[in-house]
Formats: structure tokens, C-alpha cells, sequence
């Protein structure tokens, strides 16, 4: 039988039940290959539930760098008897399957072309401990255990991660470490070699380890957002908590021990808006974090927001839908939903951050941008970045970086006797000059409404000023692509006919994917949307190629219909690829759905020196 | 209301408070209510109360809902800056400009479809939280903007203008406020402007969450025979607890009162509220004893107005979750980044 031979190449799964302390051991599998040099890219698939049901940990490793999601599993470690079936199925013809054989297991259940690891774990942990809830959590260093042998994952590597874990706690750090070496020696003496290996390389450089929603909570700290609402939601809580995690380190007063920022768990997404419009309103930066349903709730805010021109800052951590949808899966589904958000003519900025690294930068943009364009900005991120842990780049901050506060009036500018009309345009970019509540005492105030008002705020229902305003706001959206990220060109080797357009979450497998496409000889170039509004970039990118497929992970073609109706694009040039089964994109899905559609519109170059 | 623009020139003679403003300079747009609106005479309370306590018109942030009452902030204090949000999220808004400056004073101005209806939820939650503001209920029962509907604080029975009954139980925004945690509750009536001044005036000086129910007729609306929020039935049924002197820090109490009818309450910035017993058993310090009485009450058909309960030594918002002193929306980049050195140590630890 033809075995799965791979070195730093090679996928496991680990196939468990909610609760049962999984989660931790297999990240430590996933550290330990780190530390060896070696590029991983884990994904925690997780059911919406706290314990006892199905819940996958997958860990690519690759030394090539890829980050997305390949498809496909190698080895299976398969520690849930309820899905026993689907996990057994789902291991590619060589591969391998780890599994408990304490309690055995019919020869029908298994196959006969994927080779075997079996390892009586319940029965080693029950002859080792008496404790239930110790039989229960050594259980998982056991076989983490069994891997390192059979990988070839250096144990020392293991021990210095549980040194660092459990630092002034010996006694967990020892039988932690008896547990590994159980699992070890039974591997060892028991279990036939396999020909998936890792090797120490040196290939992870100064790239760090991190989740984008932990990174979009610190890129909201340097970016200077003192107030934080929010309510709890699947998968954008953890950008909540990890805001309070590291103001409480970094914003307390050293004198006072005070806060220099505030947190509000709201009652509901309505109020958790309101209160960063609020603080918008006064001058103070702010965000919420949040998820699809959510930004339903906030809509009729989002829209005063827009129309009294008020900065708010909101983190969209993308998930299934529609409604309550796949609340634990990921999408990016809400492009449209942002993008227009509230009744009424709306427009909103949005902004596509790729992985951790962009998940801060573009939180701590969105700051600026929100109070220099007055207006909401939303980080469309999603459950594939927020969730997972990510090798990335290394956060930067310059120190001479100051924040944009904007158009903001003064008391001094007000004495000089500066004309303040709060929805005035005065220089022609659509942005208008703002005051804080209590400026000056008798010039400035003005009352801030959602209803029509003239260029000096008083309420108006007259058709005229309208539309000046209306029109304004026009201009101010056209301002915006000046100050939004441009997008990222990945340029073929030769000049292509073919273009393909993605952005958010899917970058690491559209990567991976054109580099498979040019090994099979397709060339294609490839622009990484980065925000919206779109720049005229854009447009005379679609324009110099026959087609220019569209990748995105939603069913509507969503970011399709926004480049039609936004950038004038020809809607016939562009072929949508479509992923939305609720699991990342992978870069298999591209290749095989870019190299048909290609062989298919293909044929012949239109000139002797292009390839398709 | 009147349909005459009022002269933007004051008459020299009229009296300036200490920080140097007339009664007018408090004065804001002319109001576009109806002639004999019971929020007008509400506005008139504010703009006289703000005058008195020598409050700078700027330094007061007017936030409201939406409906009839939640237009009147555009007709006072009209230097001030003022938000008028959307329906029944008005606390929200407050609670966020709030938590952006604390060094303002905080006014929500609401109805009650605005408070006990749609926005039955945020204004719960306000009082929990322990907001530092004065939040006004322009409490008629009714829908003006949308010509006569019932809201959630008209009472069981009542009949409307066009002769329907109201069937649904009424929320009362008073117990409501008091069970949730209110720091200073009261009531008042917009007919009896010398009991709601001292009221409006108290609950500015309050540190924590004040709220004031304000029976306010609608006059197009809700003011027929049958409707319990008339002038008349209020005036009928009105069962005032306590008159109210208010007297911020710096002022000395020159009022006298007769022995043994007199309640003086310290409040945390050191104001003071004497307190006229109009009923010898009402004690405003006992919160679980407050809400049993204004139910015992409106059980008899009884509309207890008064100061209800205060907690003097209320804390707010900011203390519990131990913001700086300083207001947070005049911060820099020097108190709130913490920069490159401290990023790299960040980075050092997620390798």
C-alpha cells in the first residue's frame, strides 16, 4: 500500500469533543513545530457550543509558508467516536489515522487504504490515573505525546513550552511532562514508523503568533480609541476581551492607577452603537466589535452616524449567515450589508484586512479615518482570521506617527471668528469642520440631528438644502479613496490575459493557489482589494484583462455586485468563484476552479507573447 | 409657543447670575410645540433652573430621542450642543458621550413612547448603570408627532380622543427607575412650576443617575374628559409627598421652617435639598419603602409627585469603572499609545 511520505508538508487533524481540554494540547502540537523552524497554520473548527459536541483542530504544516487552508488530510487523529465515520472518510488514500483502540473497533469502520496508528489511550491514562479530570486532560498530552515520536517533533521543544506555561507551577510542570514521555515511550516500542516527518529548518524568521481579533483589540490601543461597547457575539467577542486585556496593561495611569479608557459591556448591539456614536459625538475615539446579526441591529445607527457625520469605528468579525446562520464557521458575507448599511442613500468605508498584521494596522487606520472623514469605518475581518492563530508579520508602530483627529474647530479658531456652519463644505474635499460639545460659550453649538438641516445645522426640510447635502456627502465619499488603502498587485511572470481580484481571508490561499496555477503553466495577475470605496486602480485593472475572476467567500458574489455598481466595471468581464460552505477557502478550490474556467474560455493567446 | 419671533436685544436691566447670564441668554429657538404644550412650560423650567444653579450655557450637552418631547432641547439652552437621536436609544448616546467627557453636564430629554416604549430597554439600563445626568420624561401618554396613539405609560382604561380604551396594563417609569437603581427619583407636573423647578435644579446637582417623571398634558391629544394625563385629572389626583428648597454648595439656607416638618439632605458635591414634609410618613432615603408607596398610591388613583428617593452619597459611572479624571476625549497620543518599544516586548511574546 502506497504511503503518504512528506517532509514539513502535511496536514493533521485532530478530530475532538468540545470541552475536553483539546484545544490547548493540539495548539502546544502546533507551537512545538513553530519553535522548530517550521511555518504552521492552524485552524480550530468549533462547534457553537460549550461541551460535548464535535470540535476539529487542524494544523497544516508547511514549509513553504502557506497559510491557508490546503483540504485534505494526511493524518487524522481521531478521538471522537461520534464522527468517527466522516473523520476516517476524509483521510486522503496513504494517510494515516490515529486512534484510541481501548475500546474496539469493527473492521468495517475502518479502510483499507490508509494506514493505521493504534494506541489504548483510555486504558493507559485509566491504568496511570485515578483522578477523572486528570485522565480526562493527560489523555491529550498522551497522544501529543505519541505524534512528537512518530514525527519526529523535537520533546525538548514541548518542555520549554510547558516551562513558559506553567512557570512557578512545578508539580503541573512535571506531571505534564511524565504524561509526554508516557506517550512517547508507548509510541516507541508499539507503533510501526510513518513517513510524515518534521524537520528542523529555519524558515519562521521573526514572524509572530497571534489571532486577528487579539491583534485588531491592540491595533484599536495604539490607534488611541478610549471607549469600547460592546456585546458579546460569536466570533467577535475575543476583540472585546482582549481590548480589556491589554488596556489593563498598557493605558493605566502609573500615578493614579486609573484607566485611561473605558469598556461597556452593552445590553444589546443597539446600545453598544449608540454609546460609540455617543462618544463619537464627543470627541473621544471608539469602537465596537461585532458580528453579522449585530450589524442588523445597528443599521438605523449606522445611518444617523452617516448623516449627522459622526466617527465610529466598527470591527465586523465575519460569520455565516443569513440570521443566526453558521454562528462558529467563516464567510464574508456582510460586504454588502456594510457597504450600504441603514435605509436611505448610505455609504460606508469598508476596510479588508488580510491577516493579523492588517487586522492592527487597519484598526488603528480606522481610527483616523473615521474622524478625519467623519463617518462610520467598518474592519471587515472574519472568524478565519479573527479566531485562528496566524504567523505574521511582526507588529510595526512609527513613534513620530500622530493620530488624524481632523477637522476639528477650536475656541481659539471660534474667538478669531472663524465661520462655523457644522455641514459646511470650505475647501471642497466634502468634509466639514466639526466642534466638541462645551468649546465655547457662545459660538460653535449647534444641535446634531438625523434629519435634514442646512450648512449651519438648522433643521431644514427644503429640497435645496438637501440636496447640497446630500451632494456633499457624495464628494466627501469620492475624498475617501484618497485616503483608504490601495490595493496590492501580485504581478505574473508573464503578461496575462487573465486577472483574478480577492481580498480579506482568502489572500494566503489565493497565494498559494497562483503559484500552483503558474506550475501548471497559467499565469494570471492578481489584485488584493484592500478597501472600499474602490480607487479608479480598480477599474483600469478590470479594464486591461478579457476576464477577472472574483474570489470570495459568500454565495451572492457579493464584492461582484459592489465593483459593478460602484467602480462602472462591465459586469461581463467579471466570472465570480464562489466558496461558502462555511469553512475557509483553500488553495486546491482556486487551482482546480481557476484552471477549468481558464481551459474552458481559452483558447488561443491573442498575441504570440501572452499566455493564458 | 407664539408665532412671534422673540427680539434678540435683552433689556439692560435684566438680571445676570454669577457667571454673567441673563435668564435669555438660556433661552434657545422658539419652541414649535402647541400652543399651551405642557413641554414648554417644562422648557421654561430647565432654562430657569440652569440660571439659577449659574450653570454656563455650553457646559451642558442635550441629548434626546425622538417625538414631540424629544424636539423641545432645539428650544432651551441654545449655545449648547445638542443631539437628537434616534427613536428610544437617546441613553445609549448618553452613556457615550459620557464616557467621553466626563467634566459635562448630562441633560436626556425623552417621551414617554420615547422612554416606556420603544426605548423601554435602554432607559433600564441607563439606570442601572449609574449615568451621571438628569434624564426628563415628558410623560402624556400619548403619541403627539403621530396624532394620538396610546403609549406604553397611558393607564388601563383611560380612552383616547377618538374614543378607543386602552386595555394594556401602563408601565410606570417611576418604580421602574427605582427598582433598576436610580440614584434620585422624582416626579413632577409641568402645571406646578414652583414644585419642578427645585426638582430640575436638585437632580443637576446630583452625582449618579436622576431621573424625573414629568406629567406634561398634551393639549391636542391627551387633555379630553377620560384621558388620566389631562390637566385636570392630574391636578385632581396630584398627591404631592414633599416641597422642595434646593440649595447648591456655596449658597447659605436662609428658608425657615417649622419644627419637626423639615428633611435636609447633604448631597455628594455638598448642595443641599431641604426637604418640606407634606406627608409625615414619606421618607425619600428608603428606596424599597418609595416604590410600595407611589404603588399603594396609584393602586387608590393617587399620583405621588415629590422628591421620592435620593441617595446623597450615590456614586457614578466613571468612579465604578475607574476612568482618569481627566475627560478621556482630551487624551493624546503622549497618555494613549504606548508605543514602538512596548509593541517589539508584545511581539517577543507571541514568537
Amino acid at each position: 500500500m502506497q504511503k503518504i511520505e512528506a517532509v514539513n508538508d502535511f496536514v493533521v487533524k485532530f478530530a475532538n469533543i468540545n470541552g475536553s481540554g483539546s484545544a490547548s494540547a493540539n495548539e502546544l502540537f502546533a507551537r512545538a513545530i513553530l519553535r522548530m523552524g517550521v511555518p504552521v497554520s492552524p485552524r480550530n473548527i468549533f462547534p457553537s457550543n460549550i461541551q460535548g459536541l464535535p470540535t476539529w483542530f487542524e494544523v497544516r504544516v508547511t514549509e513553504h509558508g502557506y497559510l491557508g487552508r490546503r483540504g485534505g488530510v494526511d493524518m487524522m487523529v481521531a478521538m471522537n467516536p461520534q464522527t468517527w465515520d466522516q473523520d476516517v472518510r476524509e483521510i486522503d488514500p496513504g494517510g494515516y489515522l490515529f486512534y484510541d483502540s481501548s475500546k474496539p473497533i469493527p473492521r468495517s469502520r475502518f479502510r483499507s487504504d490508509i494506514h493505521v496508528l493504534a494506541m489504548p489511550l483510555t486504558e493507559l491514562c485509566n491504568d496511570t490515573y485515578s483522578d477523572a479530570r486528570e485522565r480526562q486532560l493527560f489523555k491529550n498530552i498522551i497522544y501529543i505525546g505519541a505524534l512528537t515520536q512518530l514525527l519526529e517533533i523535537d520533546p525538548a521543544e514541548i518542555e520549554k513550552l510547558f516551562g513558559e506555561q506553567y512557570k512557578g507551577k512545578e508539580k503541573l510542570l512535571e506531571s505534564n511532562v511524565r504524561a509526554l514521555d508516557l506517550g512517547r515511550q508507548y509510541a516507541r516500542q508499539n507503533l510501526k514508523p510513518i513517513a510524515l516527518k518534521v524537520e528542523r529548518r529555519d524558515c519562521v524568521g521573526d514572524r509572530i503568533f497571534v489571532d486577528g481579533n487579539s491583534a485588531a483589540a491592540l491595533g484599536c490601543v495604539y490607534g488611541g480609541a478610549t471607549v469600547c461597547a460592546w456585546y458579546p457575539i460569536t466570533p467577535s467577542s475575543s476583540v472585546a476581551e482582549a481590548f480589556q486585556r491589554y488596556t489593563q496593561k498598557l493605558r493605566v495611569d502609573p500615578t493614579s492607577g486609573q484607566h485611561r479608557y473605558a469598556i461597556i459591556q452593552a445590553e444589546d448591539e443597539l446600545a453598544s452603537i449608540g454609546m460609540v456614536i455617543g462618544a463619537g459625538w464627543n470627541g473621544a475615539r471608539s469602537f465596537t466589535a461585532t458580528s453579522g446579526p449585530g450589524v442588523s441591529l445597528m443599521t438605523e445607527f449606522i445611518g444617523l452616524a452617516y448623516f449627522a457625520e459622526i466617527p465610529a469605528v466598527i470591527i465586523n468579525v465575519q460569520r455565516g449567515g443569513p440570521s443566526t446562520g453558521m454562528p462558529t464557521r467563516t464567510q464574508q458575507a456582510d460586504v454588502l450589508a456594510c457597504a450600504y448599511a441603514s435605509h436611505g442613500d448610505t455609504k460606508h468605508v469598508l476596510l479588508f484586512p488580510e491577516d493579523p498584521y492588517e487586522c492592527f494596522e487597519m484598526s488603528a487606520q480606522a481610527l483616523d479615518l473615521a474622524e478625519r472623514l467623519q463617518t462610520p469605518v467598518f474592519v471587515m475581518t472574519d472568524l478565519d482570521i479573527g479566531m485562528n492563530q496566524r504567523l505574521s508579520r511582526p507588529f510595526t508602530w512609527d513613534d513620530r506617527r500622530e493620530y488624524d483627529r481632523g477637522k476639528v474647530m477650536s475656541r481659539e479658531e471660534l474667538d478669531a471668528g472663524a465661520d462655523f456652519g457644522r455641514y459646511l463644505d470650505v475647501d471642497g474635499d466634502g468634509i466639514p469642520y466639526r466642534t466638541y460639545p462645551g468649546t465655547h460659550p457662545t459660538r460653535g453649538g449647534y444641535f446634531t440631528r438625523g434629519s435634514t438641516k442646512n450648512a449651519y445645522a438648522t433643521y431644514s426640510e427644503a429640497g435645496a438644502d438637501y440636496v447640497y447635502n446630500m451632494q456633499r456627502l457624495r464628494q466627501k465619499f469620492e475624498t475617501a479613496k484618497s485616503l483608504v488603502p490601495l490595493p496590492v498587485l501580485s504581478a505574473a511572470r508573464f503578461p496575462a490575459r487573465f486577472a483574478a481580484l480577492f481580498y480579506g481571508s482568502t489572500s494566503p490561499a489565493m497565494h498559494e493557489a497562483l503559484d500552483a496555477l503558474a506550475e501548471q503553466g497559467i499565469y494570471i495577475n492578481a489584485l488584493r482589494l484592500r478597501a472600499f470605496p474602490f480607487q479608479n486602480e480598480i477599474a483600469d485593472f478590470i479594464a486591461s484583462h478579457a476576464k477577472v475572476f472574483v474570489l470570495e467567500q459568500n454565495f451572492d458574489a457579493q464584492l461582484t455586485t459592489l465593483l459593478v455598481n460602484e467602480a462602472g466595471v462591465n459586469p461581463a468581464s467579471l466570472v465570480p468563484i464562489l466558496h461558502y460552505d462555511g469553512t475557509p477557502i483553500t488553495a486546491r478550490f482556486i487551482t482546480q476552479e481557476i484552471a477549468e474556467r481558464v481551459s474552458k474560455l481559452n483558447v488561443r493567446p491573442l498575441r504570440e507573447n501572452m499566455v493564458a | 409657543m407664539t408665532y412671534l419671533a422673540k427680539p434678540k436685544l435683552h433689556h439692560p436691566s435684566l438680571a445676570k447670575n454669577r457667571v454673567g447670564y441673563t435668564r435669555r441668554d438660556y433661552e434657545g429657538k422658539i419652541s414649535t410645540l402647541c400652543a399651551g404644550c405642557g413641554h414648554d412650560s417644562i422648557s421654561a423650567a430647565i432654562i430657569q433652573a440652569c440660571w439659577e444653579l449659574d450653570i454656563e450655557p455650553h457646559r451642558v450637552a442635550k441629548l434626546s430621542g425622538i417625538g414631540c418631547s424629544s424636539k423641545t432641547p432645539d428650544y432651551f439652552l441654545g449655545n449648547s450642543h445638542g443631539f437628537n437621536t434616534v427613536h428610544g436609544r437617546m441613553p445609549s448616546v448618553l452613556t457615550g458621550a459620557y464616557l467621553a467627557n466626563r467634566e459635562l453636564i448630562y441633560l436626556g430629554v425623552s417621551g414617554d413612547g420615547d422612554s416606556a416604549s420603544i426605548g423601554l430597554g435602554q432607559f433600564a439600563h441607563l439606570m442601572r448603570r449609574g449615568v451621571n445626568m438628569t434624564y426628563l420624561v415628558e410623560n402624556n401618554g400619548v403619541y403627539g408627532l403621530t396624532k394620538g396613539q396610546f403609549s406604553a405609560t397611558a393607564d388601563k382604561g383611560s380612552r383616547s380622543k377618538k374614543g378607543q380604551t386602552n386595555s394594556d396594563a401602563p408601565i410606570d417609569l417611576v418604580t421602574l427607575a427605582l427598582f433598576m437603581g436610580a440614584t434620585y427619583v422624582a416626579r413632577g407636573f409641568s402645571g406646578d412650576k414652583a414644585q419642578l423647578v427645585p426638582l430640575i435644579r436638585a437632580a443637576l446637582a446630583h452625582q449618579g443617575a436622576a431621573v424625573i417623571d414629568i406629567l406634561s398634558p398634551c393639549i391636542a391629544f391627551n387633555n379630553h374628559a377620560g384621558s388620566t394625563k389631562s390637566y385636570d385629572y392630574v391636578r385632581e389626583h396630584n398627591e404631592a409627598v414633599n416641597r422642595l428648597d434646593f440649595f447648591p454648595q456655596r449658597e447659605e439656607i436662609t428658608a425657615e421652617y417649622g419644627a419637626g416638618e423639615l428633611v435636609q439632605i447633604r448631597q455628594h458635591d455638598g448642595s443641599v435639598v431641604n426637604l418640606r414634609k407634606l406627608h409625615t410618613d414619606y421618607d425619600p432615603t428608603d428606596r424599597i419603602r418609595a416604590m410600595s408607596y407611589v404603588q399603594e398610591h396609584a393602586a387608590r388613583g393617587e399620583l405621588v409627585t415629590g422628591l421620592l428617593y435620593v441617595d446623597a452619597d450615590a456614586g457614578d459611572l466613571h468612579e465604578q469603572i475607574g476612568t482618569v479624571e481627566q475627560a478621556l476625549n482630551t487624551l493624546g497620543a503622549a497618555e494613549l499609545c504606548p508605543g514602538s518599544a512596548a509593541l517589539e516586548k508584545i511581539n517577543a511574546s507571541l514568537r
